[in-house]
Parts: structure tokens; sequence; C-alpha cells
């Protein structure tokens, strides 16, 4: 800063110009590691803040979100585990999977219009079909899904309870349309599963956005891993020899796909993938997926084993859809990831010689 | 599916049968006096309820913070220092040196052109500022009407839409609060409105003094470029009170011309710390309606240094995603059809 002689008079200077809300992040980024909370008096040379205020916001979305990502994922791996059980004769793993189906959609639509702004306006979502918006689509996709997923589950329901449902002549229509209601769900299970990663990785949220080639990936082997967890929880082994497969085969592209889009991104929008707590999340998510992937493999025939490497796969997925959701709202918080990969990149571009394309101009 | 990235005339795009000039702001930061009378002049006409809750935020005179849902003008002071205000000179510099085309000039790498010669020609700087020292940034921050609209692309409501004029403004009643634009816009300048006492610093029933109660909540809200006004051939009400023309409104092209004409008067008058934000049509967002001027780095003002509309991507991530699904399916398929 400046020097004069007029220093002497000035009032002492608050803490730094992070103060307002970059406490925490200042320390972490500007000092030397020994717990000096001073300011550096040369800012780093790279970056540099509007007195560490986010640039962009992060999407006003709570914890009701991210359950979503997780329930909408598990509702349409179950959907297609059950028509996979369905066109192979397997009637319970059927029935387990149509009603986990429904259930977890259900909790997840239940979820999804909390979060609105206004819950009481949420059939605005249908209000039109708009192609350059993954949450229109998406809403078109969850009302396509559930409308199938509902058929076959109620008419589950309908057997389970010994048909005493008081359908009256609907009855017949029920049990008629129930099969080609389960493939219509299982149709739109993988685009259910998918198209929450194209909504993260279609905003500017540092971490999201910069995810996006491999997010969808990661998306539906989470899916995968995680309806077939639950399945192994529900249903005797007899049944579940496909959904123990396709456990490991969700556990598999889970961790190749993770690791592909965390060397591919930006380091610095990716730290929040690594430290922090969505970095523990998604340690903690990767260590239960690989557990529940050896125990499916290894012993996944025996009853006991089945279940609680389900439901560790279960907690896996969930884990890893609050890690990426949480990772993502703090890389929103601190102008820190939206500043540095775009500068980076900007001088990247100069350097390849495209000088035409900046926002920043000289004329 | 309409254009995503690029050149274009938004409100044509749009398709609007009868597209008005498109219509947009040139901030002259370099003229503006920090008294923040659009701020208070866009909330009036607006009826934008207070933002916050009266404190003091130990940034300068901003105490207004950020753009949000009920600021919709935000004026931003940065104190800068000998060492910085050289920094910016040189950032400046460099940018000229780099031979920037003017907007619409043809192929990169092409020569500078002649009307940045008075830059290049520039006399001693260090002779301009009177006060080398120190110096005040001041810039009033505002939506940027964004070519290709971050928020706009993915509302799925349908509450977001293009005028006639080219800008962009949230249907209050229509929108279901769902945020998606929050995170869309690559300029963090649309919010849902909250009565702010969910932020974390202000308790419920601690706000100070007597408040209205605050309309629209739970909804998205951002400026509309007065788009009231606009269509009884007004001005925006910021544009129309700012005492010094800092905050200029007319037709987006005569809007860019003003501000190469600005920029290119500064550069003569060797302060090459002056430069354009958002009147390049090529760059990441299709150029914005609300061009800047700017006199350091934007990322100092807050300001993305490279943003890029995410929906200029979409199609890509349809595809991965379209890939990623059928894998699902085949993984499914194995499962299921693989013996035993």
């Amino acid at each position: 800063m400046t020097t004069s002689e007029y220093d002497s008079v000035r009032p002492p200077e608050p803490a730094g110009r992070g103060r307002l809300n970059g406490k925490r992040r200042r320390r972490a980024r500007m000092d030397g590691g020994d717990g000096s909370r001073e300011m550096q008096m040369v800012p780093e040379p790279d970056f540099t803040s509007y007195y560490g205020r986010p640039v962009v916001k992060p999407a006003p979305w709570g914890p009701g979100i991210a359950g979503y990502l997780f329930l909408g994922g598990l509702a349409g791996g179950s959907a297609v585990l059950g028509a996979g059980a369905q066109l192979t004769g397997r009637a319970v793993l059927r029935r387990n999977c149509r009603l986990a189906a429904l259930a977890s959609v259900s909790l997840g639509a239940i979820a999804l219009v909390q979060d609105l702004g206004r819950p009481e306006r949420f059939l605005n979502m249908l209000r039109v079909i708009k192609v350059t918006s993954p949450m229109s689509l998406g809403s078109w996709i969850l009302s396509a899904f559930s409308a199938g997923a509902g058929v076959a589950a109620v008419a589950e329901v309908d057997r389970v309870t010994g048909e005493r449902l008081p359908l009256g002549p609907l009855r017949g229509v029920l049990h008629a349309v129930e099969s080609p209601a389960g493939l219509e769900a299982a149709a739109f299970g993988p685009a259910l599963a998918v198209y929450t990663a194209v909504l993260l990785g279609d905003t500017s949220t540092p971490t999201w956005n910069h995810a996006h080639n491999e997010l969808p990936f990661v998306f539906v082997s989470s899916a995968s891993l995680a309806a077939a967890g639950l399945a192994m929880v529900t249903t005797p082994v007899t049944e579940t020899a496909p959904a123990r497969k396709l456990a490991v085969l969700g556990v598999a592209g889970d961790l190749v796909a993770t690791q592909v889009m965390r060397r591919r991104m930006d380091p610095v929008a990716a730290e929040p993938l690594h430290d922090g707590r969505s970095g523990a999340l998604l340690r903690v998510s990767e260590a239960l997926a690989v557990a529940g992937g050896i125990g499916t493999l290894l012993a996944g025939r025996r009853r006991g084993v089945a279940a609680a490497a389900g439901v560790a796969l279960v907690a896996a997925s969930a884990l890893a859809r609050f890690g990426i959701f949480e990772a993502g709202i703090r890389s929103a918080k601190d102008p820190r990831y939206t500043i540095e990969p775009q500068k980076r990149r900007l001088a990247a571009r100069r350097a390849a010689g495209v000088t035409d394309d900046s926002i920043t101009t000289a004329g | 599916m309409p254009q995503l990235a690029g050149p274009t005339d938004p409100a044509a795009d749009a398709r609007w049968p009868d597209v008005k000039p498109r219509k947009g702001f040139f901030t002259d930061t370099s003229i503006c006096i920090g008294c923040k009378a659009c701020e208070v002049a866009c909330k009036e006409w607006n009826h934008n309820p207070r933002d916050g809750d009266l404190e003091l935020l130990r940034s300068s005179y901003d105490n207004s913070g950020a753009l949000g849902a009920s600021t919709w003008r935000h004026v931003a002071f940065i104190e800068q220092g000998r060492e910085r205000i050289e920094e910016a000179r040189a950032t400046g510099r460099t940018l000229v040196d780099l031979g920037m085309p003017s907007v619409g000039a043809p192929a990169p790498g092409a020569p500078a052109a002649t009307d940045q010669a008075p830059a290049g020609s520039a006399p001693a700087e260090t002779t301009i500022l009177d006060t080398p020292e120190f110096r005040w940034l001041i810039s009033s921050d505002v939506c940027k009407h964004c070519t290709h609209a971050g928020c706009l692309d993915v509302c799925p409501t349908g509450a977001l839409f293009r005028t006639e004029f080219g800008t962009v403004v949230v249907q209050a009643d229509v929108c279901n609060g769902c945020g998606t634009c929050v995170a869309g816009c690559p300029f963090g300048v649309v919010e849902r409105r909250t009565d702010g006492t969910a932020a974390p610093k202000a308790k419920r029933g601690e706000r100070k003094g007597e408040q209205p109660d605050v309309p629209d909540l739970g909804v998205a809200h951002k400026c509309t470029l007065c788009y009231d006004r606009l269509i009884d051939d007004e001005t925006p009400a910021c544009a129309k009170t700012c005492p010094t023309t800092s905050i200029k409104f007319g037709d987006h092209a005569d809007m860019v011309a003003v501000a190469k004409e600005r920029v290119a008067q500064l550069h003569a008058q060797g302060r090459t710390e002056a430069r354009l934000y958002g009147a390049n049509e090529l760059d990441g967002v299709g150029g914005t309606g609300s061009v800047f001027l700017l006199l350091d780095e934007p990322e100092v003002y807050g300001l993305p240094p490279d943003p890029r509309v995410p929906t200029a991507d979409l199609p890509r991530m349809y595809k991965r995603a379209g890939l990623a699904a059928a894998g699902m399916v085949a993984a499914a398929l194995i499962s299921f059809l693989g013996g035993r």
C-alpha cells in the first residue's frame, strides 16, 4: 500500500480486505501455513477479488436437492433393475425394485417441491418444454418416469395386499398396463439418473461446470450401484445375481469416472472435491463403494454379506451426491474458484494466439 | 434449438415478430463519483425492498455489498495505492499490445488497427493522474443483459424471457423460485429473494427499523433494464438520474461505439489502464447488453475475467449424458444376460 507522511495519523486498518466473509478462505490461501492471520502486503500474483466476495452466486438449494440427486438416481436405477427382473421372471426382485423406484422418486419429488421458493407453483415446471433448460427437461422426465413407476408399483401393492386396493373395475386395467408401465419407467430411468448431472454441469458454479464432461458417467454409475445395493438389501440372494453384477459394474464405473473427472478438471476448480467437508464425504463414499463392491464380489451370495454390502453401496451413492453438491456450493462462495480457472483459460487462449474472444478489450 | 453461442441479435433470435433496436447501458466508471443515486433511483422505481440489515460492510463506501434480488444497481468502491495503479496500467498496456481487434474486426493476430495508434504513442504516463499514489475505483454494476444469458437459458418455467429490446426480464408471477437461474448466471447477478431473515447475520425478528412487507418473496429478481419504462420510451431510472452521465443508455450499437470512442480518448491521454468490458461479441456470452469501461482488471470490481455461458456447452453435455445413459443400459443388459 501507500506510504505517506500522513499514515501515522490514520486509524488502524481493519483486519483485511476480505474481512466481510473471507476470513477462513483468506487464511487458507494467504498465509504461509504458519497460522499467521496477517494479510500479505503483496497480493497473490494471479488472484485479486472484490473484498473476497463471490463472483457467482451459489444456487439457493438446500440439502433436499442433494437428497434428490441421490433419490432420483436410486429410482432410475431401480426401475431399470425392475424391468430386467420383469423380463427375466424374477418376481421378488421385480416387486422390490418397483416399490423402491416409486418410494424414492416420490420422496425425491417432495424434496424438490419443498426446495422451491414458491412450492405452490411447482406445476409451472410443466408450463413449457425447453431444451436449453435441463431443469425443464428433467421435470418432464421425472413426470413421465413417475407415471410408469407409479402404475407398476401400485400393481405390486395390489398384489401384495391380496387385491384389497379399492380399484373396482380398474383392477383389470391396472394389471393389463403394469408390464408396459414398468418398461416405460425403465426407459426413462437412465435419463432420470443422468439429467441431474447435466443440470449441475450447465451452471456457472465452478466445480460443477468444470466437471460437466465426466459428471454424467459418475451419476449413472452412482445410480446403478445404489439401486443394485438396495436390491441386495431387500431381496433374497437367489434372485439378485443381476443386481450383484450391476453393483460391481457400478462401483467400477464410479471409481474410474470419478478419477478421470478429477484429473481432467481444472486443478483449482477440482479442489473442493478433495479437501474440506465435501472432500471428506467423497472419500468416505469411495471407501464405502470399494468395500461394498468387494463384499459383493467375494461373498455376495451370503445373505448377510449381501445386505451389508448393499447398505454400504446405497450410503456410498448418497454421500457421493452430497459431496459433489457441497463441493459446488462451496466453489461458488469463494471467488478464487471462479477467477483463477477463468484467468488461466484466458491466458492459455492468449498464449495460443487467440486474442479476439476476451470479454475485456482495449477498444 | 436457438443459437447457444456467438454473435447474434438476441431479440430476433428469440423470434420476436417486431424486433426493436437492442437497448443497453454504457457505464463509464472513469467519471463515476460514487453518489449511489442510481442505486436509490432503481430501488424507488422498481419498489425494491431493503437488502441486508443496514450494516457497515467495511468495504470503503460500499455498504450494499453486491448485486442481488433487491439490489439491481450496485456501486463498488475500491481503494488502490501506487503499486496497484501501476499494475493496472501495465495490464491495460498488455491488452493494448495484444493488438486485440475491435468488435467485428476479422482475424486474430491481425496488426493493431489504426484507431489504436494513439494509445501506442501515448505521452509520458506518470504525468496524467493527479494522485499517482492513491485512487478510488468506483463502478456502478448492473445486470449484463447478455446476448446469451445463462439465467434465461436454464429457466424451466419460462418466467425469464427475452424482451423485444434484447433485454432479459423475470416475470415474478410465473417464477416458482427453483433457483436454477441463480446458478446459471456467470456474473452472479440474479438472486432468489428472501425476507433477509435467513441471512446468517440477521436474526429473525431483529431487523432494524419498521419495514413494509417484502413483495414477491421466494422468486428470482434482477434488473429489468426498466422494461416498463422502455415500453413508454423512457430512459431507465438509473441512467436518468446519473448526475455525471457515467451511466449512459441507448441503442446497444451506439453504446458500444461511444464506449470505444471513450476508451480511445483515455488511451490517448496515456491512461492505458482503461479497457472495455462486454463490448466484444465474440466473448463467452456473445457480448453483453451492458458495456463497462473499467480502469483495472475485471476481477478487481468483482466481475469474472472470462465468463462463459454454461449453455454454450449444453449440446456436448447432452451427448455425454446420452452416452452415459447408454452405458447404464448396457451395464444392466450385461448384468441380466451375462449367464448364471
